[in-house]
């Protein structure tokens, strides 16, 4: 075999099973600008039709699509495989990390989502609607805050790259909290109240060791670890002025 | 975690980079002119200052351990809950009890 035929191969271990299993390995033509969605959808398509994983629009919005590429939490549609082998052939994919496995690359979501309900993460508007439209003007520094979070699209990287949800199951985790942050930082919202106690429990946002890896590893660039740092500030100010 | 012991445990961690460095820096000091223990507590015995200082750093150490100790023990072990908040309490009054113990037995012997 030659050099250049060496090098157009890819040999991928895929995760099959579920808390259990073991790595199975393909060996795929390696293409220019593939994507590791790409790969898994062959994998599937042409080699084992019994491969389970998880994706929907392709193009980095749904947030579905989200595995453990090469030890690292990613978005697998828009990471293309030269991204992630800097050299050699081998690719390594495993489900996402502090997820319950479904099977193979599937994973259960549901503790992650019911999280961001624990941490109020949806908006209150309060007992009465509002009597009008409210102006919430671009520059003021609540609007900035709110827009640095707001395009978080649950794709679970945050939490499967969180080391302090690996140590404590119930910790809320970066995205809950990130949402959280945006709301508390939304003038229409009526819920703080009750948001930032939500917030201060064991498990809430004083857990965070400030590892930084939810913000590394955001496939948006979003910066959790500084809403976590904001909700952080926030409780206690609320706290010092007498609240819980 | 609640606020008022994240609070605690951030206002006591700024009380004992003072208190420490203060220890440390006392300690170095009293050993380089070969003093033996008996100087050591001829200088401390009814020393107000020793006892607002080191009875400051007993408290901030009874406040400050415990609160780290519980983030510990809820992330490498499944003990939550009530008994683990009352097991930490009884290690604060253990800290406590024993550090106060030992500053009221240096300033008064």
């Amino acid at each position: 075999m030659t050099g250049a035929a060496q090098e157009a191969r890819l040999e991928v271990e895929v995760w099959r099973g579920g808390e259990t299993g073991h790595f199975q390995s393909f060996v795929l033509a390696r293409r220019a600008h593939q994507t590791v969605l790409d790969v898994v959808t062959e994998i599937q398509r042409e080699h084992d039709a019994t491969l389970s994983y998880r994706f929907a629009c392709r193009v980095g919005m749904c947030g579905s699509c989200a595995m453990v590429v090469n030890g690292r939490p990613r978005w697998t549609c828009r990471t293309r495989v030269s991204e992630v082998i800097a050299e050699g052939n081998r690719l390594r994919l495993e489900p996402l990390r502090n997820f319950t496995i479904v099977k193979d690359l599937a994973v259960e979501m549901t503790q992650f989502f019911d999280k961001w309900k624990q941490a109020k993460g949806f908006f209150e508007p309060g007992a009465q609607p509002a009597a009008d439209f409210a102006v919430v003007r671009p520059a003021t520094p609540q609007r900035q805050a709110a827009d640095a979070g707001i395009e978080c699209i649950g794709c679970g990287v945050c939490y499967s790259a969180c080391d302090v949800v690996a140590w404590d199951k119930d910790y809320l985790g970066p995205a809950a909290l990130n949402r959280a942050w945006t709301l508390v930082n939304d003038v229409r919202d009526c819920g703080n109240a009750e948001r930032l106690d939500a917030v201060s429990q064991s498990n809430g946002c004083q857990a965070c060791h400030t590892h930084m890896s939810c913000t590394q590893f955001c496939p948006k660039a979003i910066e959790p670890t500084y809403a976590i740092s904001g909700l952080k500030r926030a409780v206690l100010s609320r706290a010092l002025r007498g609240g819980s | 975690m609640s606020a008022l012991l994240f609070l605690a445990q951030r206002a006591t961690a700024v009380v004992l980079a003072f208190a420490v460095a203060v220890h440390l820096g006392t300690i170095l000091y009293a050993v380089r002119g070969g003093l033996t223990a008996a100087d050591i507590l001829a200088r401390t015995h009814g020393n107000l200052w020793f006892l607002i200082f080191y009875g400051l750093f007993v408290v901030a150490v009874a406040i400050h351990a415990p609160i780290g100790l519980r983030n510990v023990m809820r992330e490498w072990t499944r003990w939550r809950g009530r008994t683990l908040d009352i097991a930490l309490a009884l290690f604060a009054l253990l800290l406590l009890g024993l550090g106060l113990r030992a500053v009221i037995a240096v300033f008064v012997s």
